[in-house]
């Protein structure tokens, strides 16, 4: 594959989407390569643009990688969403419509997920929103090894492609030929697989770990992933058992007296040595001690519900249905040049 | 199936015939019988049956665990269906389920209703035979699984048995395991039931119900839709003197009124909204324009259920881009809720893709909702916890003896009467919001009932 020096430069800065957007620079950007397609059904791919001043076009298809390409290079699109592949050429479809049956239906799509670092706000401090920073972008990092590790040796696939989606979060997207054929019930069976935090907004514990033991990909994210970060990483960055934090923490425990029992312990730190570990790492320790203890039968797993609680991967709910488009934005483009660059070379 | 007026023939007929199961005891429904069947029979066979599957509705309305249903079901049976001759009790079995797929082949939502009740039914009878039974019955879905070798086995029996501790049961009591693609059992890996390893779900013999279940739902699901196109093609003329009233009876008669002909509500307006919501709207609609007006946005789960309630209640399309376009505008901008949302409403209304006209959702559907991150939607006497649930009944104007009563119905999760409790409750206790039931309330309440 062929990358011309024009591009090189560009390339050089992955990151930077200029500010005043010049459509030049899309064809510039546009120039290159993008990833192939399986050409026994791009035709039947749906594309959607969203051109300068807010004009949409959906249901675009086009019959090969070149058209797609030179169609792009022609619109300059400022944004492209990605469709299901349907049962016949979505540009014909009005065609079919007579018929009165279903014909045309979307038949294979990609398995997406999508998380949103904005779900986190109730346990980050140090941003909320769609901000993002290097103390909280973390609990993007470990959502993705979590997953990725679980897509691959639970569910055996094999081509995942993590993006970073433009705003405050990551897709993924699962490109194996048994994920595309995937129904909707099997899609928001997987996700079922991976949820663990349960409950809307007015429920006030949301991670529940029943039983005995943990099924092994929970006990595996558990011990191979999220125990040594919540440790060693986020409770220090996060300062979560700083006293304006702490209460949440306790608000987790489900046995009042376990709870003031803890935070009778807590207090009474106050008081004793001018101890170099920090506050934090002191009050994780003694939490863990109490509810460990062996006391307290009915909390057996509450340990791990509080490293759940706030380590372990939030998806987006809302399933991805098979009709749903996706957005790509420059980003992914960028994205795939710059890895196209790494495995070619200058 | 022959329907005469005559003689019948017996069911050893129905035994040799593609209805029957290979134990004799639990159908398949694979083929309709040749039998003949008797007109009257026609009729009360199917109304026994759908008392069954009216139960068994009533029941997952509760929140009946596993066991509960089982129990519910045998009785159901038992009551409804048995006969003292067991040959009898499986033709009136065959006889009354094809009959009730006449009845419930002919729109969407009588499919799904239909499929879901038999889907049950058919999955705690499964349960409740005996193992060779069950054996058999698995051949003759032809689920072409085999058991785990032993060596297999003996690699991943320390997954397994932590699995199954996980699950809350005894570790190390299923010998018996079927190595199956994880698509085949959606439940099975939803509710991490099962060991996962590159695609295989780890399946013990006691879950097999589920494999056979799904089976039998995908059998029975492309029957109806048969059975739909041979009903509008020719039976619904041909038998239009003799079956086709009784068919139409049955379904009229039990399903409740059609929800997107409403007899006795008014069409509500944009400019009725807020008013109707403190007076009329359920707990659950109410908390989601609450949301909706704070947040000026409502996820998907919320936009669903809401908008299809408001739909419902009349609420014509235009009105309805309108509402949702004034609070949508205020986070997203106008033009970002014509592209992204306003399609999807359209949908609702059956003016786009597949042009479903979809009906607002049962308070089964609501109650069976998960709820995650940023989600208003569910049913609040499910899904909020107990505080958050009194502060909302507060709000309502709820209080005292009456919120005590409802606390404690919801402890015993009879979560679809509640909300009626809660209305009788407040006229009881003379509370001004709620007394005067309009007309929509009323047809909200047909709504909760409905099923």
């Amino acid at each position: 594959m062929e990358i011309d020096d024009q591009k090189q430069q560009q390339l050089e800065a992955p990151a930077a989407v200029p500010e005043g957007f010049n459509t030049d620079y899309l064809r510039v950007y546009y120039d290159g390569k993008h990833p192939g397609c399986d050409q026994s059904y791009v035709g039947r791919r749906e594309f959607s643009f969203t051109l300068e001043n807010d004009i949409y076009l959906r249901f675009q298809s086009f019959d090969s990688a070149a058209e797609l390409e030179s169609s792009i290079k022609e619109k300059c699109p400022f944004k492209i969403d990605i469709g299901p592949v349907y049962s016949v050429d979505p540009s014909k479809r009005h065609a079919y419509a007579q018929s009165g049956n279903n014909v045309f239906v979307p038949v294979e799509r990609e398995l997406i997920f999508d998380i949103d670092i904005s779900d986190y706000d109730d346990v980050r401090y140090c941003c909320s929103g769609a901000d993002v920073c290097s103390d909280c972008w973390p609990l993007m990092t470990i959502a993705i090894k979590i997953l990725d590790t679980s897509l691959r040796d639970d569910f055996g696939f094999s081509h995942i492609l993590w993006v970073y989606s433009g705003r405050r979060g990551v897709h993924c997207w699962v490109c194996d030929s048994r994920a595309r054929k995937l129904s909707n019930e099997q899609r928001a069976a997987i996700a079922d697989y991976f949820r663990v935090y349960k409950g809307g907004e007015n429920a006030l514990k949301k991670v529940s770990l029943a039983g005995p033991v943990l099924h092994p990909f929970l006990a595996r994210s558990y011990m191979d992933v999220l125990k040594t970060f919540f440790e060693d990483r986020l409770l220090l960055s996060q300062q979560l058992f700083s006293s304006e934090r702490c209460q949440k923490i306790l608000d987790l425990i489900p046995d009042e007296n376990v709870a003031s029992e803890v935070h009778d312990k807590w207090q009474g730190n106050r008081r004793s040595s001018v101890s170099k570990e920090d506050v934090n790492v002191t009050r994780w320790e003694q939490l863990k001690t109490t509810l460990q203890s062996g006391k307290h039968k009915g909390l057996r797993r509450c340990v791990e519900e509080i490293v759940f609680s706030y380590t372990y991967p939030r998806l987006d709910m809302e399933v991805v249905f098979v009709f749903q488009l996706i957005p790509v934005t420059v980003m992914i483009l960028i994205l795939q040049l710059f890895r196209l660059y790494h495995r070619y070379g200058p | 199936m022959e329907i005469v007026r005559s003689h019948r023939q017996v069911a050893a007929a129905a035994a040799a015939a593609g209805g029957g199961g290979g134990a004799g005891a639990l159908p398949t429904y694979k083929a309709a019988p040749q039998l003949e069947v008797r007109l009257e029979e026609f009729e009360l066979f199917a109304i026994d049956r759908l008392r069954v599957l009216k139960g068994i509705s009533d029941g997952l309305s509760r929140g009946k665990r596993p066991e509960e249903m089982e129990k519910l079901v045998s009785e159901l049976w038992k009551t409804h269906m048995r006969h003292q001759d067991p040959a009898e009790t499986l033709n009136k079995d065959i006889v009354s389920h094809f009959v009730l797929r006449l009845v419930y082949c002919r729109t969407e939502e009588l499919r799904k209703w239909f499929l879901s009740m038999e889907t049950t039914l058919f999955r705690y009878r499964f349960r409740l035979e005996s193992p060779e039974s069950q054996r058999m019955l698995m051949t003759e879905f032809q689920l072409p699984y085999k058991a785990l070798p032993h060596s297999e086995f003996e690699a991943v029996k320390d997954k397994l048995s932590q699995v199954a501790r996980s699950i809350g049961q005894s570790a190390n009591v299923e010998h018996v395991f079927f190595k199956v693609p994880f698509e085949e059992v959606p439940d099975l890996v939803a509710s991490r039931r099962v060991f996962l390893s590159k695609g295989y779900a780890y399946v013990a013999m006691s879950q097999v119900v589920s494999l056979v279940v799904t089976q039998f739902r995908c059998n029975i699901s492309k029957a109806l839709a048969l059975t739909n196109r041979k009903w509008t093609a020719t039976i619904k003329e041909q038998e239009k003197d003799r079956l086709t009233p009784i068919v139409e009876a049955l379904s009229n008669a039990y399903f409740g009124p059609d929800y997107s002909q409403p007899k006795d509500a008014v069409d509500i307006s944009l400019k009725d909204i807020d008013q109707l919501a403190k007076s009329s709207f359920p707990l659950c609609m109410r908390h989601m324009l609450d949301k909706l007006r704070e947040n000026h946005h409502l996820k998907h789960g919320g936009r669903m259920q809401f908008g299809l309630f408001l739909k419902g209640a009349g609420l014509k399309l235009e009105d309805a881009l309108a509402f949702w376009r004034a609070e949508f505008s205020q986070k997203i901008g106008s033009e970002r809720f014509d592209k992204e949302y306003a399609y999807t409403i359209r949908h609702n209304y059956g003016k786009e893709g597949k042009r479903t006209d979809y009906t607002p959702y049962s308070c089964q559907k609501i109650i069976s909702a998960t709820p995650g991150v940023g989600d208003h939607h569910g049913c609040p006497f499910r899904h909020f916890g107990e505080e958050n649930l009194r502060a909302a009944l507060n709000k309502m104007g709820v209080g005292g003896h009456a919120l005590e009563e409802i606390m404690d119905k919801v402890k015993n999760r009879h979560y679809q009467v509640l909300y009626f409790i809660a209305i009788g409750l407040t006229e009881q206790y003379d509370i001004p919001e709620l007394t005067g039931l309009s007309g929509i309330m009323k047809y909200t309440a047909s709504l909760h009932i409905n099923l």
